[in-house]
């Protein structure tokens, strides 16, 4: 059973629902539940995860049940059900890229950011978890950042520090 | 023969059907144990069945014109027939060992909470267990456990023994007219739920209990909760506005336990009755009294071994299914 | 140096762009085909090629195509699988961050083929670049003439869409991909029927990788005749292989089907041999699904030939002494690697990624998962290494999709070729928490059987 997280008020803009307009455009006329993933997408860049009023409101701009938007978005990995640090850092953690180091990547994300997989930092900055193949075996270790699905390759913990410092100025 | 006909052979028997039917159907159709056991496959839900794999069968001759065997074993529910196919059930111990690995499978995570579960003595992996099961399971892990969560104030959901068949969502994809509950999230972590306690609340939802193979969506307005060995079913019927009014009683001496649908003898139900049938008339002065129920053969309740852990009975004498019962028969405790 | 076919280009700055793709040739295939072939004789020409499907199973890509029903006044559909999720396989993305429009032009060519008036490529979500990439040069394609209505002149119209998904490996399965493409979850279909007859929106649809929609520009350039030159046996043309773990010269390779297992590895053209002077102790040579073999199997054949990097030669010896060429994820493993952790890792990859449907695959990934974390970490039984070919057997070949088998085979196949390797996980719990069981004889050169053979 899923927890209802948060009931608070959400807005979709004009230029998002103009956005949302485009992609159901690209779709023969009634199927317009094929929309519900890249609206998803854009949805969670916006507000960071989806809430059960997000997903409450996909479903009606997409004239389907609401059970039919919760089916989806838990099946998927990339959807958040629940609020996440501002950088979610996804390192792969499939056997290639384990064979060029990237348990380390992870021991090392737990120690550096003082949380585990999963939570959030107490500045709301950063989570991370591990996530399977990222189909970019060959640079390993490798790490992803939404909502941009930003890359990075050949990581080493010197890497990774640098890569959080920059995140922090960035904010 | 008709040109919509075909014939199809079965452990041996040979039948002629409709163009189209499938394996499990004809085999229906011979009756008796040759018919596989199904789990998710239910005749009135369209899409239902492939998924749980108990109806798994061999091929040995894909038909008259394309004799070649199929190279892997098929769910029955969901291959149709070919004119001269030959299929092997309970005559091929490849099947046999086949299912009950899969029903091995289904009962890693399942709580195995029969003494306490309001299905016993009605639950097809129950009775699935019994007849194809292995003597003990080799699985040492933790089993699954999700909080029991009530849908409303009608039925309650005991995620744990769910097998996923999927038929709940089919029912109330088909039968009511708004689905409120689905499956969520993936893999093993699959989940029949509402997302939000949501009350089912629909004329037709009851009858997600009665579809639903094992006990894990149960009516909660089953009064004085007792063993269904120890209620006796009667037909009933009324006249109802919304359905066919044709149901089964459960009683306990001069009560009405609960109302379900009537079922056949593959355990589904015959027409879905409509909530207030179902919920609501619970005395003997609402409904017409028809006949003692007959119960399937198979059935736990009508087996009355379930206290002594004896294999069911089986319809004819079948020397492979004693064969495949004998590990039942060596049985000293089940669980 | 061998023939380059897809990634000839790939150093050319700009080649991303339309302007340098078209300087180098690109889109004459479009205008070949559109203007002077039929969509049948597009057809005849891929099934000339020999080209089997780049995604996995290797079906041949013009038989697949002439299946393609035709019912009148119903639409037609193309999807191009760019989902790829298969540990060890990388060469989509790559091919779609740096060449963009080699797909794009495959795309109008076999969309034309087909008769497909709007066409998908269904894209993990992961490759949000990617999917920016593909759209841009959508665009530009677009502005050139080579989409919308009346392309060049001729009449024929395509519509080209880059769809996300969510993040799953089940979406690559071609029926779970069209579910998801549906708005749902990618839960397999139940087949038959096959998407040829009811795919996209219940209409005939073809599901392609990547990698052989764009092989298809080629062929229509140079004739299928001459593809077929290439390569060896039924195995024509060229391949991308993704090479990773511990290879000196990891990377996306371009080969012509036929070439040694050996010189792949260890030639500087291609792998430059093991990352810091080690040595070969096993390979996954197509993608994590396919049998796991040790170094002297992966370089030789079970009678001492040579192994070739083609789909016969590597099934050669079935699961027995074989694997498969899969998706073309090649992945080496150096002495210093633990089979069972890797085993394990895979199982884990594969439990997670289980739709569910079907209770072998939702619950038996679990099972096995369990058990290999178990052993891995020293609380192992012997008993343990039988369960689990036992319950991988239970697995293979009773489910709904390929993802059963997918996660079953590695398993079977590590116990198979590394059994003494699991056996030492159980003897020495504490010992293999810390040392690892090293290279054994699992490069021990095979000799020529052939004589004695011969001699039985
Ligand atoms: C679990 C699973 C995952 C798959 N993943 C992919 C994938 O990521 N990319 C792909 O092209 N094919 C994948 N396939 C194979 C597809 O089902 C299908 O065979 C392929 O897209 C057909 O294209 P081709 O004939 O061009 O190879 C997968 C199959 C299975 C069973
Ligand atoms: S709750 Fe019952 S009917 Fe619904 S999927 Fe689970 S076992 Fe099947
Ligand atoms: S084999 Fe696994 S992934 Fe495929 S349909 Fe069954 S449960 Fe889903
Ligand atoms: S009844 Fe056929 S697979 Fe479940």
């Amino acid at each position: 059973m899923l927890k209802v997280e948060e009931h608070s008020p959400v807005e979709f803009s004009a230029d998002l629902i103009g956005r949302f307009d485009e992609i159901i455009a690209r779709y023969p006329g009634g199927k317009q539940k094929s929309a519900l993933l890249p609206i998803l997408h854009l949805v969670q860049a916006e507000l960071g995860w989806l809430s059960t009023t997000a997903m409450d409101k996909v479903a009606a701009y997409l004239q389907i049940r609401p059970i039919e938007v919760y089916e989806v978005a838990s099946f998927y990995t990339m959807y958040f059900l629940k609020p996440q640090g501002k950088f979610m850092l996804e390192v792969c953690r499939t056997g290639p890229c384990c064979l060029v180091g990237a348990e380390k990547i992870l021991d090392h994300l737990e120690t550096r950011l003082g949380v585990k997989e999963g939570e959030v930092t107490p500045d709301g900055l950063f989570s991370f978890r591990g996530v399977e193949c990222l189909a970019a075996c060959g640079y390993g270790p490798v790490l992803q950042i939404g909502p941009e699905y930003t890359f990075y390759e050949n990581l080493t913990t010197e890497s990774v520090d640098q890569l959080i410092e920059d995140l922090k100025k960035k904010s | 023969m008709s040109d919509n006909k075909v014939k199809v052979t079965i452990d041996g028997i040979t039948v002629e059907v409709e163009n189209g039917t499938t394996i499990l159907n004809a085999a229906r159709q011979i009756g008796g144990d040759i018919v596989p056991p199904a789990m998710c496959y239910y005749s009135k839900l369209k899409g239902s069945g492939g998924k749980c794999r108990t109806c798994i069968v061999k091929v040995s001759k894909g038909s008259e014109k394309d004799p070649r065997p199929m190279p892997k074993l098929v769910a029955s529910c969901r291959t149709t027939v070919m004119d001269g196919m030959e299929v092997q059930n309970i005559t091929s111990p490849e099947v046999l060992e086949a299912r009950a690995g899969v029903v091995e499978i289904l009962l890693i995570n399942h709580p195995l909470d029969c003494p306490i579960c309001d299905q016993a003595g009605e639950c097809d992996l129950q009775d699935l267990g019994y007849e194809h099961g292995l003597q003990k399971t080799r699985y040492e892990f933790e089993r699954r456990t999700f909080e029991r969560i009530d849908i409303g104030d009608k039925i309650q959901l005991h995620m744990n023994r769910c097998i996923l068949c999927y038929r709940c969502v089919y029912t109330a994809d088909q039968i009511t007219d708004s689905r409120v509950h689905g499956v969520l999230n993936r893999g093993d972590h699959s989940e029949i739920s509402t997302y939000i306690e949501q009350a089912i609340d629909n004329d037709f939802s009851g009858n997600v209990i009665d579809v639903c193979p094992v006990g894990a969506l149960t009516d909660r307005t089953f009064r004085f909760k007792n063993r269904v060995w120890f209620t006796k079913p009667v037909d009933a019927h009324r006249n109802c506005p919304t359905c066919s009014g044709k149901v089964t009683l459960w009683y306990k001496g001069p009560d009405v336990l609960r109302v379900t649908a009537r079922k056949d003898q593959f355990g589904e139900v015959e027409e879905f009755i409509c909530n207030t049938c179902r919920f609501e008339k619970k005395s003997t002065s609402d409904w017409a009294i028809e006949e003692p129920t007959r119960i399937s053969d198979t059935s736990v309740i009508a087996a009355n071994h379930y206290e002594t852990l004896r294999p069911l009975p089986v319809i004819r004498p079948n020397e492979e299914l004693r064969e495949a019962n004998k590990k039942e028969l060596e049985k000293t405790v089940k669980y | 140096m061998s023939r380059k076919l897809l990634l000839e280009h790939i150093n050319v700055p700009g080649i991303a762009g339309l302007d340098v793709y078209r300087q180098k040739g690109g889109y004459r295939a479009v205008e070949k085909a559109l203007k002077t072939l039929t969509p049948d004789e597009v057809v005849e020409e891929v099934k000339k090629s020999g080209l089997r499907g780049r995604g996995g199973a290797g079906f041949p890509t013009g038989m697949k195509w002439s299946f393609l029903a035709k019912p009148e006044g119903v639409p037609r559909y193309l999807v191009c699988n760019a989902d790829e999720s298969e540990p060890g396989t990388f060469k989509d993305r790559y091919l779609m961050t740096h060449i963009p429009h080699a797909l794009i032009e495959g795309m109008i060519v076999s969309s034309y083929a087909l008769g497909a008036k709007a066409s998908y490529i269904y894209v993990r979500g992961e490759m949000m670049p990617q999917i920016r990439i593909l759209e841009k040069a959508i665009a530009e394609a677009r502005n050139a003439g080579f989409l919308g209505k009346n392309i060049l002149g001729t009449g024929y119209e395509l519509e080209l869409y880059v769809q996300p998904g969510g993040g799953a490996y089940i979406c690559g399965e071609e029926t779970a991909l069209l579910e998801s493409l549906e708005g749902k979850r990618g839960n397999p279909r139940i087949k038959p029927p096959f998407p040829a007859i009811a795919g996209l929106y219940g209409c005939p649809t073809v599901v392609n990788n990547v990698e052989s929609i764009a092989a298809t520009v080629p062929i229509i350039n140079d004739g299928g005749e001459e593809y077929a030159k290439i390569g060896i046996g039924r195995s024509t043309g060229t391949k991308l292989i993704s090479a990773s773990g511990n290879l000196a010269r990891p990377g996306v390779y371009e080969i012509e089907l036929g070439l040694p297992v050996e010189e792949f590895i260890y030639s500087d053209e291609y792998c430059g041999g093991i990352a810091n002077g080690k040595r070969l102790k096993a390979t996954v040579a197509g993608g994590s699904s396919v049998p796991i073999l040790p170094a002297n199997l992966t370089l030789k054949l079970a009678n001492g030939e040579p192994r070739l990097m083609s789909y016969e030669s590597l099934s050669e010896g079935g699961f027995a002494t074989g694997t498969m060429l899969g998706s073309g994820g090649f992945i080496a493993f150096d002495e210093d690697q633990c089979i069972v952790r890797n085993t394990w890792n895979f199982s884990r990859f594969y439990h997670h990624e289980s739709c569910g449907q079907c209770s072998p695959c939702r619950e038996g990934t679990g099972w096995l998962e369990k058990v290999l974390h178990r052993l891995e970490y020293g609380h192992g039984k012997m008993s343990d290494i039988d369960l689990l070919v036992d319950v991988a057997r239970k697995i293979e070949g009773n489910t709904i999709c390929p993802l059963g088998d997918a996660a079953a085979w590695p398993v079977g196949s590590a116990i198979r070729h590394f059994r003494d390797e699991f056996e030492w996980h159980v003897k020495e719990p504490v010992k293999s928490q810390t040392q690892n069981y090293g290279l054994a004889d699992y490069a021990k050169p095979i000799e020529k059987t052939a004589e004695v053979k011969a001699a039985e």
